[in-house]
């Protein structure tokens, strides 16, 4: 028997394959919901919002809106069946304000008309009366009155207090770590459709389905059956899509069915902006203990954040940020305290990184004043910290670090990327550079991937073999643009041997797999991709049997290889054995569903294994100030980035590049202004600036790291990409203090908050001279 | 009942003198490649052409299109934008996709115009075509492929 190699297919794993729809997307006819064709009779959807920060709803007229011209319906929250909520767990975001509004862009009422003009019209003819209260807007504020969405938490290990007393050097700082809007170009949509019997099909884009599902049902006051939630692309998603769309579906919903019209929700970009939360801004402080190598002996960090007016994901998105205020870093003794308030400001959400990034850049930042003290290269003191390798290994949750590859991945792009040569190139550059001065540095990443919930850990998925050997492919993942179809499909390829281009990828949809995790933590293709696996391989044994049993052939005799089945010495095509299990009465549809193995985390004692495992990689920045004007510019990053086993180096290269570009606009560029009446002041891109492609390192060089592979048994030993390289950025904020440092000598500590944006450069630059 | 040049053919439209062309062409003509993103033009996604220029259809008037020449991503035809499409396509710059019709059109009427742009000359011309997804890098390496293949 001939033995052809396993990758003859095209598309198997491991292997570059483009994304599915990128035909499409260069043609325009890659279709997003607000694409669809418009359903006959759809009415279009405003949401009138609150226009103050904290206050009681006195009197809301609404007679004009209901009389205005093409208006169908008007709804408040008198019009809920069900539930007035759609918070992800904690029962505090009503749908509509019942009276109080605690936020400018609260929805108190919505209008659906016949046309979207009618309907913004009309919103515009209601007379709404506010009783202000006293607002608080951001965590100063908050703190001063002790406003709290939960308790603060604390996760410790050693005892840190004792440990800092007894440290022969102690340092102390804090710095300020801004918030970022999502932006994604296809902004929050749905377009509900009544079906009969009262029950609704939506087309929501969301990176949750299962849980817009549940919450349109809740407000319907229906069962979860009654809602049918479908998404096949999204126009970006990065978080922002992950508790915010169900809003938006309910609204619609709700018209539909009291209308029985289609109803299209698709909000305005500022609208969206001012109604939508963003990445939570932090402020960090800490008091760490270090001996004369600048080993870290003892630390404490207190953490604040913004939630916004309500819970929505708050307790997790803190609990990561303290999950990654180690990163890479050995902290025997070590007390991290988290204080999470709420604010009068629209409610903080889900952002890539999930609050990873402002626990990770604050002990980086650490570790640069540690360095600066000491008068050594934060290189060595970041090398002297790193986890060790069967010693000093535990995390302050109290997990083992088992897959340690930091130190490896460091030292290696700091040889490629010349790193010390340069770093000393750059200092001679700068004491005969009286305005321009440059700055390096070299930061690593450690990124935990699961659900710190651990329930949430879990994927379903559907596949069919059509008789004609066709295969019909279906998880709970979404799309949003990351390559999750591509690659589950290419994991369905592999294990059927045949051409990726045989297996139909399809919308996801609650009607096919139930009971979803949100498309979010990286996990997509680690729990989509094994879901589906299962699925395949339940059918495979299936075809297996019936091949085993038509030609007498023992089992283990019986391959798949390069759309050919293989029975001993018996060749046929895989559509061949296809047709013949069908007419032979065997199924072939299957679920699959998987589960996270090993993960279990107590979270009143913030300990436990939270983690499957852990995503490692490393950047390093060079940038050039102008100490004049804040100006500031990338000059060259390297990036050695591990990815596991990739299943498919392009998009996952792909998804290095857009993070560490997303990075660098939330420490450099991306800035939320609110005033103080909480109005959100950049609610726009004319005025909030997300990188544009002049922007990006004129050098940028990405490694996948060839030596990658997951120790533990995820799909082919891949390992998530989708977050962790956001904060290869951290080097472009590191690299800016350093230029900022230049200017008093590399001796004055450096006063800078992120974003770094010219301003604040300038600020920083004039702040170290006064010093100097 | 305005009549406007469409991808080559006249077309008449029942819409408000002062309706934005982006509507006019996703609501009214059903061409749905033109895509909203921001509607203050600094965005980049509804990116069309206007005597061949590239221009943001969001704030361009449905009155000003009499007398020129419209075109959107269905009505592209050249070599010049097929090649930034195979370039596309053989990069796998794409990641979510709403931003990049945009992002096409603008890389094709820079083509068309300068064939080998610089460095400088892309960041320039698609400066205003925002990519959330972060795919900067790889438009770049297209924009620059797809000028090499017109030469080939």
């Amino acid at each position: 028997m001939s033995n052809p190699s396993l990758s003859e297919i095209k598309g198997a794993v491991h292997k570059d394959l483009r994304h599915d729809s990128a035909h499409k997307h260069v043609a325009g006819t890659a279709v997003y919901i607000d694409d669809v064709a418009e359903p006959k009779n759809m009415l279009h959807m405003y949401v009138a919002m609150s226009e103050k920060a904290h206050a009681e709803i006195t009197e809301m007229d609404l007679s004009a809106v209901r009389a205005a011209q093409g208006v169908a319906v008007v709804l408040t929250a008198d019009d809920i069946p069900g539930h007035n909520d759609v918070s992800p767990f904690a029962g505090d975001d009503p749908l509509f304000s019942t009276g109080l509004v605690e936020y400018i862009g609260q929805p108190i009422f919505a209008v659906a008309a016949n046309s979207l003009e009618e309907a913004i019209a009309a919103a515009k003819l209601a007379k709404v009366s506010y009783d202000e209260k006293p607002h608080y807007l951001n965590i100063d504020e908050a703190e001063a009155v002790d406003l709290k969405i939960e308790d603060s938490q604390l996760m410790a290990q050693g005892e840190a207090e004792k440990a800092l007393s007894a440290s022969k050097n102690r340092l102390q700082g804090s710095f300020y770590i801004g918030g970022q809007d999502h932006f994604y170009l296809e902004g929050q949509i749905a377009l509900a459709t009544p079906q009969e019997d009262g029950d609704v099909h939506v087309l929501s884009s969301t990176q949750h389905p299962s849980e817009v599902q549940h919450l349109v049902a809740h407000v319907l006051g229906r069962p979860t059956n009654a809602v049918t939630i479908e998404v096949r692309r999204m126009g970006g998603g990065f978080g922002g899509k992950e508790t915010h769309p169900a809003m938006f579906a309910a609204m619609s919903s709700l018209a539909a069915v009291k209308t029985q019209r289609p109803v299209k929700l698709r909000l305005d970009r500022d609208d969206d902006m001012v109604m939508t939360g963003k990445r939570h801004d932090f402020k960090y402080s800490y008091d760490v203990g270090y001996d004369d190598d600048g080993q870290i002996t003892g630390i404490e960090i207190e953490m604040a954040s913004r939630c916004g007016r309500s819970t929505d994901l708050s307790p997790a998105i803190n609990d990561r940020a303290m999950f990654h205020a180690d990163n890479c870093y050995f902290l025997s003794d070590v007390a991290i305290k988290s204080h999470r308030y709420k604010t009068h400001t629209v409610s903080n959400t889900a952002f890539r990184g999930f609050g990873g990034p402002q626990g990770m850049i604050g002990i980086e930042r650490v570790i640069e004043d540690v360095a600066r003290e000491i008068g050594k290269d934060p290189l060595d003191v970041r090398m002297l910290n790193l986890y060790g390798e069967g010693e000093r290994d535990t995390t302050p949750y109290g997990m083992k670090v088992e897959d340690n590859v930091a130190a490896e991945i460091m030292e290696t792009l700091a040889e490629t990327s010349e790193y010390r040569k340069r770093r000393d190139e750059i200092r001679a550059f700068n004491a005969n550079s009286k305005y321009l001065k440059k700055g390096i540095s070299i930061t690593p990443v450690k990124f935990g991937i699961s659900f710190t919930t651990t329930h949430l850990n879990q994927a379903g998925a559907l596949v069919h073999i059509y008789a004609d050997g066709s295969v019909h492919l279906n998880h709970g993942g979404t799309e949003m643009g990351q390559g999750l179809f591509t690659k589950v499909a290419q994991v369905v390829a592999e294990e059927f041997q045949i051409d990726v281009t045989r297996v139909k990828i399809t919308a996801t949809t609650t009607a096919k797999v139930p009971n979803t995790s949100a498309t979010a933590a990286s996990s997509g293709s680690d729990l989509n991709g094994m879901a589906a696996l299962d699925a395949a391989r339940k059918i495979k044994a299936r075809l297996i049997d019936f091949a085993a049993e038509k030609y007498s052939c023992p089992k283990d005799r019986i391959t798949f290889r390069n759309n050919k089945v293989y029975i001993e010495n018996k060749e046929m095509a895989f559509n061949e054995l296809t047709q013949e299990a069908y007419l032979g009465r065997v199924s072939m549809s299957s679920t699959g569903f998987y589960k996270t193995p090993k993960i279990k985390y107590d979270r009143a004692s913030h300990k436990g294994r939270p983690f499957y495992y852990f995503c490692y990689g490393a950047a390093v920045s060079e940038v050039m100030i102008d100490t004049l004007t804040g100006e500031n510019k990338v000059l060259r990053t390297d990036i050695l980035h591990e990815a596991g086993r990739s299943l498919n180096p392009v998009i996952d290269i792909g998804q290095i590049e857009g993070g560490f570009i997303q990075g660098m606009g939330w420490l450099t560029t991306e800035e939320l202004v609110f005033d103080d009446a909480g109005r959100l002041r950049t609610h726009a891109p004319s005025t909030y600036k997300v990188p544009a492609c002049s922007d990006r390192p004129d050098e940028l060089n990405i490694e996948l790291w060839n030596k990658g592979r997951n120790v533990e048994a995820t799909i082919h030993r891949s390992k998530a990409v989708g977050e962790p390289p956001f904060m290869l950025a951290n080097a472009v904020f590191m690299a800016l203090v350093d230029a900022v440092a230049s200017v008093g000598d590399y001796k004055v500590p450096v006063k800078m908050d992120a974003p770094a944006t010219p301003e604040e450069v300038l600020m920083a630059v004039a702040d170290v001279k006064k010093r100097a | 009942m305005a009549s406007i040049k469409l991808n080559g053919q006249r077309v008449s439209v029942d819409a408000a003198p002062d309706t934005p062309l982006l509507w006019v062409i996703r609501d009214h003509l059903n061409l749905t490649g033109t895509k909203f993103g921001c509607g203050v033009a600094s965005c980049g996604a509804c990116t069309i052409l206007v005597d061949g220029e590239p221009m943001r259809s969001c704030q361009f008037r449905l009155e000003d299109a009499e007398g020129v020449e419209i075109s959107t991503i269905e009505g592209q035809e050249d070599s010049a934008f097929k090649n930034v499409q195979a370039a596309w396509r053989e990069l796998d710059v794409v990641q979510c996709g709403y931003c990049q019709s945009g992002q096409v059109m603008a890389a094709a009427a820079l083509i068309r115009s300068n064939p080998k742009p610089t460095d400088e000359d892309i960041d320039e011309a698609l400066n205003g075509n925002l990519c959330r997804c972060g795919t900067y890098q790889r438009i770049r390496a297209a924009v620059h492929l797809a000028a090499e293949k017109m030469e080939a």
